[in-house]
Formats: C-alpha cells, sequence, structure tokens
C-alpha cells in the first residue's frame, strides 16, 4: 500500500474566475488574488473597524492596530529619523500586508501567498524603486554618492564602486528571495513531516514511531508562526534601511 | 479557508483515505515547480498591485492618520490631566503654606492677646487693690480721729466728774461747799 503526496501541490495557482489569455500568460482571478484582497480585508479591520470609535481608552482590537503602528513608527523612526515619516503609509503597509499573508498561510488548507516569489519580487521591487526614484528626486545625481564610500583612496574606488553598485542591484533580489525562500521551505517541510506521520501509521509496527514525526510538525509549525512574523519585521526594517539610503544617501 | 477546487488533488488530510491498492501518481502539476510557473506572473502582479495599492491607499488616507490621531488625543490628554494635577499640586502645597502661616499667625495673635488680657487684669485688680487700701486706710484715720475724740471728751468728763465730787465730799466733810476757783486749782494740782 503506497500513499503519495505532493509537497509543492499546495503552491499551485489555482484559477477562480479565468479572464482568458495574453500570449502565454494567463489572466485569472486565482486564490492567490483572493488571499491578496482577504489580506487587504483583514487589515482594513484592524486598522480601520476597530479604530473607529477612536476611544481614548482602547478595546482588544484598537490596541493591536496601535501597537503595530507604535512598532513599525519606532522600527521606521530608528531606520531613517524624522525625514522617514513620509515612508509610514508604505512601510507599515508592507509590514501588514506581508505579516497577514505570511499567517494566512499558517491556516490550514490555506495558500501562502509569499510563498510566490513574483509576488514578493513584486513587492521588494516597488521598495527599491520607492529608494531610486526618491533618492534622485530628493539629491539628483548626489544620490548616486551612495555608490562611492567616503574617506576611501582614489584606487581603492576602482574596485569599491562596483561592489556597492552591485550589492544595492542585490538588495531587491535578496529582500524578495528571503522571504519566498523562507515560506517556500517552511511549508514544505511542514507538509512533508506531517505526511510522514501518515506514512508511518500506514507502516504497520513502524506505526509506534509516528509520534516522532508528529512531535517534529508541532515545532515546526511553532517555529513557522514565528517565520512569519519575523520575516514581516525583517522586510519591513530592511525596508526602512534602505529608505534611509535615499533620504541620507552620504556614505 | 480550504479551496473550493474540486480540479486539485485532495488536501494533505484525506490523504489518509486513501483506497487500498490504489496508487495516486504526483501530477497535480505540469511539470514547472508552481512558484515558478511564469505563466502566472502577469496576473500576479496585476493582482498584487491592485491589491497593495487599495491597501497603501486605505493605510494612508484613512487608517494611519486616525491611528496617529487617536495616539495624539491620547498623548494630550495625559499631557493635560498631568498638568492639572500639577498645578492641583502646586495649589495644595500653597495651601498648605498658608495654612501654615495663617496657624502661626493665630497662634502669635492668641498669645498677644492673652498676654494683654493679663496685663489688663493684672492692672485693674492693682488699682482696686490701692482703691480699697485707701479706702480702708481713711476709715482708719476716721475711726483714729473719733476715738482720739472720744477720749478727749471722756477725759474732760472725768474732770468734772472729780470736781464735782471732790466738791460734794469737802461740802460733806466741812458742811460748805468749796469755791471754784480752789477746786480747780486743787484738781489742776492732783491732775499729773
Amino acid at each position: 500500500m503506497a500513499v503519495t503526496i505532493d509537497p509543492i501541490e499546495q503552491f499551485e495557482l489555482k484559477p477562480l474566475v479565468s479572464l482568458g489569455h495574453i500570449g502565454h500568460q494567463q489572466l485569472a482571478f486565482t486564490q492567490s488574488a483572493l488571499y491578496m484582497f482577504a489580506a487587504v480585508g483583514v487589515i482594513a479591520l484592524i486598522t480601520i473597524v476597530a479604530t473607529s470609535s477612536r476611544s481614548i481608552v482602547p478595546g482588544r482590537m484598537q490596541s493591536l492596530a496601535e501597537i503595530f503602528y507604535e512598532f513599525i513608527a519606532d522600527t521606521l523612526h530608528q531606520s531613517t529619523g524624522d525625514g522617514g515619516k513620509r515612508f509610514m503609509p508604505l512601510v507599515f503597509s508592507l509590514f501588514m500586508f506581508v505579516l497577514i499573508l505570511n499567517l494566512f498561510g499558517m491556516i490550514p488548507y490555506a495558500f501562502a501567498v509569499t510563498s510566490h516569489l513574483i509576488v514578493t519580487f513584486g513587492l521588494a521591487a516597488l521598495v527599491i524603486s520607492t529608494v531610486v526614484i526618491f533618492g534622485v528626486m530628493k539629491h539628483g545625481t548626489h544620490f548616486f554618492g551612495l555608490f562611492v564610500p567616503s574617506g576611501v583612496p582614489k584606487p581603492l574606488l576602482a574596485i569599491l564602486v562596483p561592489i556597492e553598485i552591485i550589492s544595492f542591484i542585490s538588495r531587491p533580489i535578496s529582500l524578495s528571495v528571503r522571504l519566498f525562500a523562507n515560506m517556500l521551505a517552511g511549508h514544505i517541510a511542514m507538509k512533508i513531516f506531517a505526511f510522514f506521520v501518515v506514512q508511518l501509521l500506514l507502516a504497520g509496527a513502524w506505526s509506534v514511531l509516528s509520534p516522532l514525526p508528529l512531535f517534529l510538525t508541532i515545532a515546526l509549525t511553532a517555529l513557522e508562526f514565528l517565520v512569519a512574523a519575523l520575516q514581516a519585521y525583517v522586510f519591513a526594517t530592511l525596508t526602512a534601511i534602505y529608505l534611509n539610503d535615499a533620504l541620507h544617501p552620504g556614505h | 479557508m480550504a479551496q473550493p477546487n474540486p480540479l486539485t488533488t485532495p488536501p494533505p488530510g484525506a490523504d489518509t483515505q486513501v483506497v487500498p491498492g490504489h496508487v495516486e501518481h504526483p501530477e497535480g502539476h505540469t511539470g514547472a515547480f508552481p512558484p515558478f510557473e511564469s505563466s502566472g506572473f502577469l496576473a500576479q502582479l496585476i493582482w498584487l498591485a491592485l491589491a497593495f495599492g487599495l491597501l497603501y491607499y486605505l493605510m494612508d488616507k484613512i487608517a494611519l492618520p486616525r491611528i496617529q490621531s487617536i495616539l495624539h488625543a491620547r498623548a494630550e490628554r495625559l499631557r493635560a490631566d498631568l498638568d492639572q494635577a500639577q498645578a492641583m499640586k502646586t495649589e495644595a502645597d500653597a495651601a498648605g503654606v498658608a495654612f501654615e502661616t495663617a496657624l502661626r499667625d493665630a497662634q502669635g495673635k492668641a498669645r498677644d492677646i492673652a498676654q494683654t488680657t493679663r496685663n489688663e487684669l493684672a492692672a485693674e485688680a492693682d488699682a482696686k487693690r490701692k482703691a480699697l487700701e485707701e479706702q480702708l486706710n481713711a476709715k482708719l484715720a476716721t475711726s483714729e480721729a473719733t476715738i482720739r475724740q472720744r477720749t478727749e471728751t471722756a477725759m474732760g468728763n472725768v474732770r468734772s466728774i472729780a470736781g464735782e465730787a471732790a466738791a460734794a465730799i469737802v461740802e460733806r466733810l466741812t458742811g460748805q461747799a468749796p469755791d471754784r476757783a480752789t477746786l480747780d486749782r486743787a484738781l489742776d494740782a492732783t491732775a499729773h
């Protein structure tokens, strides 16, 4: 008797409403899109519906919204100082969006939107283009001084400037791959270990060992909750750090 | 949160209900690793842009200004309350000091009044005593004068009584009344 499982089946896009094709591209309202809008709905519930009473003494949900707000405001202020306030909506939206999507992924049978590279890359590209566009608008060509470390002998600059440029270009890649890979690997690991439980239970005498992968699955689930929150925080913090370059390009 | 999609393989929990002898093959996807399936990229990016754009708009226009105003209002309220408490404390301290001063003043005044009263009473008592003493002295003097007068009168009477008695005695002895002048001379001679 064999039971098989496909640990990557959970990442498949499932079109709910198909809207046709443009060349190779399939246009459809997928479950991924549904989860994105659901996340927007949940965030709106926490930050808008729960705060509508504007209580001086907050209720639980309003308190949650205030905690998120102050947490992101503190993170942003630490990285960018006072000038970073204008990026509060961006960083807050990114943090909440990634956090809620990651947590959605933790619901059994649910889909983890952030396990798709194109989504995390889209968000990272938004961050980096904001940095570049704002940096050039505010500082003009001076923004590119970002790639020229100060107080370095001229001959060394020939080596350092390309390195700085490569490190800048790799930012959106590392930002998106970090989140995507964490979510993907975590969900695959959970699925595989959970499947081990099933396999061992069906393996006759070996079934006495089935609690081992069960405990591992429980531990992994706890770890994945941590990762879900941590990756959202990392994404927001790195965004704030990159935005600081746009505000203060001098090295 | 299960996806209502009958076309896909059953969720992992359902794998335990596999029919004996039936082997299920992982054919749910078309070969490519789903996260790298490029045919869905454009749609994903479009939906991401729409969803994130909506989220950004809601956060920027409604949620964040509202939360900020709530936090600001709370901070203001706390500051105002603390200021008020500080003002009240200052007021209470001032009242305490004023009370202390008033108490000290009142105590001083009370001491003054007591002293004055004591002095007045002492003076009054003194005056009364003096007046009484004078009155008594005056009475004493009057009494002494009266005694002296009475004594003198009495002494005067003694002379006349003695004269009459001597005249009577002489008349009895001699049968003839002595003349007045002789009698006076005799009296004066024996008076001392």
